[in-house]
């Protein structure tokens, strides 16, 4: 190379000025940004650190109609794992899952199961974790940076699948609900209830969530908390159902499939209501394993069936009722009588009876439920009348009832078969519906509607689980919408027809001879009708018992007391129980504990009122010493008595306890 | 050698001072920006990236840059051949082949080095012309030059760093002579083809179209393209005047700056130290670049001139880009800011140029 090569020195003179342009320019850029716009960036700098997070409402808790606790919220502790705390998770694995009683395999597949969502985003290792397992993220909170724990509101139902039907249980609100109008007003991730009360009074359970004013990072991860809105939790809600009848239905159902439910005939008011089998809600409460759902949703049985309301069969013979009062009502009844030879042949078929009756009488018909003397009756009304009277007591139309998922039944009529099947109706058909056979179709809650609507001289009410008077007119409004059914009517027959049918009632369980004698309670007015119905085809339950099992016939029994005027109708569906016979006995139980719950707190009221009731009995009295036990945070001294825990007392947070003694006066019990 | 070891007084010593006191800067700001996330330590890694480029720079200073100079065209050839092989056998990382995995687990983005050869072979190039007015035909040359690594790179597709080789063109054609006229022309037509590539929509890809537009309204789309931006603008001017102070910026430290610890890590700076931080590190820049002009000037010879230039046309270019792109006034590029920013590539090739620096100016005296 030559030294004396041009060195274009006014050309390197021109780049240091380009140098300093381009310099002063991006200077210009700086001061743009930090001097004239420092306050505006400061803001957003600021609005990107603050992030709203909701905070959940607890649900409304759910009483039943004494106040008496059924389902309350608790507050759990979840543990997530960040995954992007560290590059490598997997030597940290064995000490997790030591400390949250977890395998090593487990966690991996949790792990596995969330590679797809972005690392930034904890994924839930292990819900609902016990003190032990807090305790152990926050002893090691240093070396296992990655492990958080996020407080969450749980719903803590009854153990065993108590009311468990009835009640329902939530879940988080899916993608196709979200799509739903219905579900306007929620939000990806909101806990929803998923079926009964849950469900149908769900707007009133969920209260309003609150949010809290958090300092994050760009990957969402808490670094302080600015401010607070409280959460305003949703309201409680009492229930029609009685625990002690509740309880009661329960214990006498035990593990048979089927359900009971108790209505009070004069509201319609569900006093106990029982589906077997049962699942645990609380299952739900804390995310169940897809396992457990499959076996749930798969199980033949249908554990997530409401049956009370959601289950339907042949009432069998209960379905007489109805046509004992169609009978009676057209003229018919009243003065047939017919010879029961074990059967008797129609339209050239043999219609078979348990055994021969000999000659009866509707009474006699309806106490030892001949089913000869109904074919007759049947035979003579014909399928309209049946199907008449049938609609007029709700059979084969939804009751209203204000839980989700009523089923309607189906009462068959030349009509229907017309409109269903487009095939005319045979007069051999009718035959079997005045036995409530055929197509004849009811739920349990259908069932005791219509019997107590019998029972109360035609006054049907529209059944409801939570008290109505405790809605709001819209909510009621919402829920007649929501809910359609039958609802409130009146059924006009004769006082004759009335007392003809439930003086039959109660010889079925009263009398010798009677179906249900066997379930007879001693100093009980208790009536009812027993029900066998064929099981002809396997709508469920082929695959879940043997077959023998499967052809079993539906075991039905309506029970009421007393006998007119009912205070409380009571259905027990037992399917592929056998005889109706062999339900009653579960019926009388819950009337049994229904009537001496009536006669306690009668006794009471007497106490209160000596001399107000007549009859000789009450005006003797004698005092009687008792001990107790009670709460009442806002007048504890007004019954007297000593707080059982000074400490207590002074905390009106907490409901404090006291005892006391007092001397009541009683009236002397009549000798039985 | 020897003789060249021992003269190592002529070694320029300032310029040596004032890169070391930005790559402290450097591996501070890169200790804040990465505290709080899983690249905890990457300052200490810098730290020895650092250690690794002066050994790079010491080396690259005492051979003789006319060795370098005059064997150039195997180097080219070797460039090219490395490139190719990046598109048929390259790692894919982020959808694009940019890396070739030597054994040893090491990652060689050869596009880099690329810069080095092409500002020596350009150098030579210009020089070899011997001071004549430039013709069309010597322009097509330098140009052909400089496009055919380009196209390899942006094949990649690493539109980024085949930028970076454009101010190497331009510092050679102008250093080189190129008539006013002419160079007039040549700005006027690459204008249009720009244009005319814009809007054939054919060689950009979609997101190399929404990277180069979200800088001019990066509200219109916060969540894609126009989130890195804003946040960054956020970052430096929530710094004020004096900044948020070290480790305490929220945008940096709250990750809410994408990358801070390299790309972006001129708005960390300037999020923890304001605008007075910012000054005084353009100004040590300034320093820098006139330091190596300086030594350009004197230079021993063309060659020598025109790689201290090339040099100094791509550390303007990338400051200029980097820190454009950081306060919204340019693109998002990719294009990492020279001494600041992390990572190996880009420290090694910044300290190997500045190793060819004091190589031409340590060969002053030497005759």
């Amino acid at each position: 190379m030559l030294k004396d090569d041009k060195i274009p020195t006014r050309r390197l003179t021109v780049s240091q000025f380009v140098i300093v342009a381009i310099l002063l320019a991006l200077t210009f850029g700086l001061w743009r940004l930090q001097i004239v716009g420092a306050q505006n960036y400061h803001a957003l700098a600021e609005a990107n650190r603050i992030r709203k997070v909701p905070i959940l409402a607890p649900r409304g808790e759910i009483f039943d109609r004494d106040g008496r606790l059924i389902v309350t919220n608790y507050q759990s502790v979840s543990c997530y794992l960040a995954r992007d705390q560290k590059s490598d998770l997997n030597p940290d694995l064995p000490l997790i899952a030591q400390g949250l009683n977890m395998t090593v395999g487990q966690i991996k597949e949790i792990i596995r199961h969330y590679r797809w969502t972005p690392s930034y985003e904890p994924i839930p290792l292990k819900q609902d974790i016990t003190p032990n397992e807090q305790q152990f993220i926050a002893a090691h909170s240093d070396e296992l940076p990655e492990l958080e724990t996020i407080r969450e509101w749980r719903r803590l139902y009854p153990k065993n699948g108590f009311l468990s039907a009835a009640i329902g249980y939530v879940g988080q609100v899916s993608e196709s609900m979200l799509n739903n109008p219905r579900f306007a007003y929620y939000q990806p991730g909101d806990v929803v209830g998923e079926s009964g009360v849950e469900e149908s009074y769900d707007p009133i359970l969920r209260g309003v969530d609150g949010a809290r004013e958090i300092l994050v990072n760009s990957r969402g991860q808490e670094m302080g908390v600015l401010g607070t809105v409280p959460a305003k939790p949703g309201k409680n809600l009492r229930l029609t159902i009685d625990l002690d009848i509740q309880r009661a239905a329960e214990n006498a159902m035990g593990n048979r499939d089927g359900a009971v439910i108790a209505l009070d005939p004069h509201t319609g008011g569900i006093l106990a209501l029982v589906s077997r089998p049962t699942f645990n809600p609380n299952d739900f409460a804390v995310r169940i394993s897809s396992k457990e759902w499959t076996s749930l949703v798969t199980n033949p049985d249908h554990p997530l069936m409401d049956k009370a309301i959601q289950a339907t069969s042949a009432p069998g013979s209960t379905f007489k009722l109805i046509v004992a009062v169609a009978g009676l009502q057209t003229g018919v009844a009243q003065n047939l009588k017919v010879d029961c030879k074990g059967g008797a042949y129609f339209y050239g078929h043999w219609f078979g009876c348990d055994r021969a009756h000999g000659e009866m009488n509707i009474s006699s018909a309806i106490q030892e439920s001949c089913d000869t003397y109904f074919y007759t009756l049947a035979q003579k009304l014909g399928i309209d009348t049946i199907a008449n009277w049938a609609h007029k007591f709700g059979i084969g139309e939804r009751t209203g009832v204000d839980l989700p998922g009523e089923v309607a039944g189906t009462m068959p009529s030349t009509a229907w078969k017309m409109k269903t099947f487009h095939q005319k109706w045979y007069p051999g058909e009718t035959i079997s519906v005045g036995i409530g056979q055929g197509a004849v179709a009811v739920t349990p809650i259908q069932l005791a509607r219509a019997i107590g609507g019998i029972a109360s001289g035609g006054v049907l009410k529209r059944p409801h689980i939570v008290f109505s008077s405790e809605l709001t007119p819209e909510y009621r409004r919402y829920m007649r919408m929501e809910y359609p059914g039958s609802g409130n009517k009146v059924v006009h027959f004769s006082r004759q027809t009335w007392e003809t049918v439930t003086d039959a009632m109660a010889a079925v369980t009263q009398e010798p001879g009677g179906t249900a004698y066997t379930s007879k309670l001693q100093g009980i007015d208790f009536a009812g009708k027993t029900g066998t119905a064929q099981v002809i085809s396997h709508d469920f339950g082929s695959n879940s018992v043997s077959d023998v099992m499967a052809q079993r016939p539906n075991a039905w029994f309506v029970g009421v007391a007393p006998r007119r005027n009912p205070d409380i109708v009571v259905v027990v569906f037992w399917q592929h129980g056998g005889w109706g016979t062999d339900v009653a006995h579960i019926a009388a139980q819950v009337i049994d504990a229904y009537v001496s719950k009536q006669r306690r707190l009668d006794h009471n009221l007497l106490a209160n009122q000596p001399g107000s009731n007549a009859g000789k009995g009450a005006n003797e009295t004698s005092k009687v010493d008792v001990g107790a036990i009670w709460s009442d945070p806002e007048h504890p001294k007004s019954l007297g008595g000593r707080p059982l825990d000074p400490q207590a007392a002074k905390d009106s947070s907490v409901a404090a306890l006291y005892a006391g003694h007092f001397w009541l006066k009683i009236p002397k019990l009549p000798k039985p | 050698m020897i003789h060249r070891i021992r003269r190592l007084h002529d070694f320029d010593w300032p310029l040596l001072g004032m890169v070391l006191l930005m790559s402290g800067i450097s591996v501070l700001e890169i200790y804040s920006a990465t505290l709080h996330t899983k690249f905890v330590g990457f300052d200490k890694m810098q730290v020895l990236w650092i250690l690794a480029g002066l050994g790079a720079m010491f080396f690259m200073a005492v051979v003789d840059y006319h060795w370098l100079v005059d064997a150039i065209h195997w180097f080219y050839g070797a460039a090219v051949l490395s490139l190719g092989a990046v598109l048929v056998a390259g790692q894919r990382i982020m959808g694009a082949r940019r890396w070739i995995r030597l054994p040893g687990g090491i990652h060689f983005q050869p596009s880099e080095w690329v810069k080095l050869v092409l500002i020596v072979a350009m150098a030579r190039y210009i020089a070899g012309l011997s001071g004549r007015e430039m013709t069309w035909k010597d322009v097509f040359k330098a140009i052909l030059l400089i496009a055919f690594p380009m196209v390899l790179v942006l094949k990649q597709p690493d539109m980024g760093t085949a930028l970076t080789y454009s101010p190497i063109l331009f510092a050679g054609l102008f250093l080189g002579g190129i008539g006013w006229k002419k160079g007039l022309i040549l700005v006027l037509v690459s204008t249009s083809l720009v244009a005319g590539i814009w809007r054939s929509g054919k060689i950009l890809k979609p997101y190399q179209k929404a990277r180069l537009t979200s800088f001019m309204n990066p509200g219109a789309d916060p969540r894609g393209s126009g989130y890195q931006i804003l946040q960054s603008k956020i970052a430096v001017g929530d710094g004020g005047v004096f900044g948020r102070g070290a480790t305490k910026g929220s945008q940096t430290q709250g990750d809410f700056l994408p990358i801070p610890y390299t790309d972006f890590i001129f708005a960390a700076f300037a999020e923890e130290h304001g605008f007075v931080g910012c000054i005084f590190v353009l100004l040590l820049y300034f320093l820098i670049l006139m330091r190596l002009i300086h030594n350009a000037q004197i230079a021993p010879d063309l060659p020598g001139t025109l790689v201290v230039m090339g040099v100094v046309a791509t550390l303007t270019f990338e400051i200029a880009v980097n820190v454009g792109m950081v306060v919204g006034l340019m693109p998002v590029t990719g294009i990492p800011l020279p001494l600041m920013s992390y990572g190996g590539s880009s420290v090694l090739f910044t300290f190997l140029a500045l190793g060819m620096v004091m190589n031409v100016r340590m060969s002053r005296f030497v005759n």
